[in-house]
């Protein structure tokens, strides 16, 4: 039988509570993505508004001042491409 | 030792929820069990009872609001029939899945369409499968004493899973009958207030009903599951204190007529007694007739059962719903599951009877039987009763 669980049925909380609060910054929603967004720095005139349409809040300024996801978290829903005003951002398939 | 009044049972109902000393009711109204509530409210009302009575806008609703109530710690008491526990339907997993104890009566009724407001079992065998204990009533008494149970049995710690005590809609809803109420401090001594494990709670927050990915839901399922079948040393464990207690004793399956008879009833509700009458009179005729009650239906009682049958060579299963479809009713469906492969299986015959309201008489009880022992009973199942012109 392979294995498929996270856990054993008697390690959960009663009704599969969670008890330990924001610990869905522990999920990490980036084994969902297949399509990767790639940020071209020579297009990108730091709106900021990729991260604000982020649903994951996963997308934060560097030093630089540009915007760039964290692959812990990015789903790859492709909304930030989709929102860019210049097309800086380009979803290309996951591992390629 | 309580006192013994003449009570409509609905109402015998409310004062075991009074005597609960719940904190919450959420419910709205529908017959035939608008009485039990209607009650609770004037308690309410009149401040004989310290508890928010929550009148909500349909049983979703109260189904809905009872899970916040419990979730924020509190006992919390509902009752529906038919419609309404449909109405229920997808809270009432929500309940069990989250382990929100709560008691719930379900005043068994038909369901639409046509529309009937008599009785049978279609209502809650519809829900069979929602993970929370179920058990029936006989009688008034016994309605009052399992609703008294029924929370100390959902708020125990090895069980924390709701509970619906089945009483069927008319039959005992609305009829008066001889009840023993017991005193409150006797009561008290019996039920502890509930302690929940986990609650609503801003000092210590949790989430309750998260998401279950398909890496822990089958997990999480397994947990109700242990659960569920955890239930059933505690339900009988709170039903012998209960006994020890106010000297009135319920078993998972009662048994009566002749031990060991070869042909036995089984049945669950309050048809059990009209039967039990039916099978006093068989056995002074000379024949050897027995019945099986079934009380516990959630979590099934199998070991329980089987020991009840002992002996029998065929048995007379009564459904009081009819499983459109289905190889038989699903009383029989059950049964023929436990005893599939047992070399010492009976026969199992299958009645499908007492729909919408209609009686099912000592009389006809007798008819089953004979027709049963002659072998003029076979198939799958046979619903009764019904008028027909190739009859």
């Amino acid at each position: 039988m392979s294995k498929q669980s996270i856990m054993a049925w008697e390690d959960l909380a009663l009704g599969a509570a969670i008890l330990k609060p924001g610990n869905a910054k522990e999920l990490r929603t980036g084994d969902w993505r297949s399509l990767k967004p790639t940020v071209d720095e020579e297009k990108c005139i730091k709106c900021a508004l990729c991260a604000m349409y982020c649903p994951e809040f996963c997308i934060s300024v560097n030093a630089e001042g540009f915007y760039h996801p964290d692959f812990y978290f990015c789903k790859g829903c492709g909304v930030c491409a989709n929102e860019c005003p210049k097309e800086a951002i380009t979803m290309g398939k996951e591992g390629e | 030792m309580g006192k013994r009044v003449g009570l409509e049972v609905s109402l015998a109902v409310a004062e075991a929820v009074k005597l609960a000393n719940v904190d919450v009711v959420s419910a709205y109204p529908i017959t035939p069990q608008t009485h039990i509530v209607e009650e609770l409210s004037v308690y309410v009302a009149n401040g004989e009872l310290d508890a928010e009575f929550i009148p909500v806008e349909s049983e979703h609703s109260a189904m809905s609001a009872a899970l916040g109530a419990v979730a924020a710690g509190a006992r919390v008491y509902t009752a529906t029939a038919s419609q309404g526990l449909a109405l229920m339907h997808e809270i009432l997993f929500i309940v069990s899945g989250m382990r929100m104890p709560m008691v719930m009566t379900v005043a068994n009724r038909a369901l639409s369409a046509p529309i009937s407001i008599w009785n049978d079992h279609g209502d809650i065998m519809a829900e069979r499968d929602i993970g929370w204990v179920q058990i029936f009533a006989e009688n008034g008494q016994e309605a009052l004493d399992l609703t008294i149970c029924a929370f100390k049995i959902a708020e125990d710690k090895r069980v924390l899973l709701p509970m619906i005590v089945n009483i069927d809609g008319f039959t005992l809803s609305h009829v008066i009958e001889p009840v023993i109420i017991p005193d409150h401090a006797e009561v008290d001594a019996f039920l502890p207030p509930y302690t929940p494990m986990l609650k609503l709670d801003t000092e210590n927050p949790v989430t309750f009903g998260p998401v279950g990915v398909p890496e822990m839901y089958t997990e999480a399922r397994k947990q109700l599951e242990q659960a569920i079948i955890g239930s059933k040393p505690v339900v009988e464990e709170v039903l012998a204190g209960f006994g020890a207690a106010f000297d009135r004793h319920y078993k998972l399956v009662e048994q009566n007529g002749k031990p060991g008879a070869k042909t036995r009833f089984v049945t669950m509700g309050s048809l059990g007694e009209t039967c039990m009458t039916a099978v006093d009179e068989l056995i002074a005729e000379g024949q050897d007739a027995g019945q099986t009650r079934i009380r516990l239906w959630r979590p099934f009682p199998e070991e329980e059962f089987l020991a009840a049958c002992a002996g029998a060579e065929k048995l007379i299963v009564i459904d009081r719903a009819l499983s459109p479809g289905a190889v038989c009713g699903p009383v029989a469906s059950e049964l023929k599951s436990l005893f599939y492969g047992r070399p010492d299986a009976p026969e199992i015959v299958n009645l499908v009877a007492g729909l919408g309201g209609r009686d099912v008489t000592v009389r006809e009880f007798k008819e089953m039987f004979a027709m049963a022992v002659s072998g003029k009973l076979s198939g799958n199942y046979m619903m009764w009763g019904v008028e027909s012109h190739a009859s």
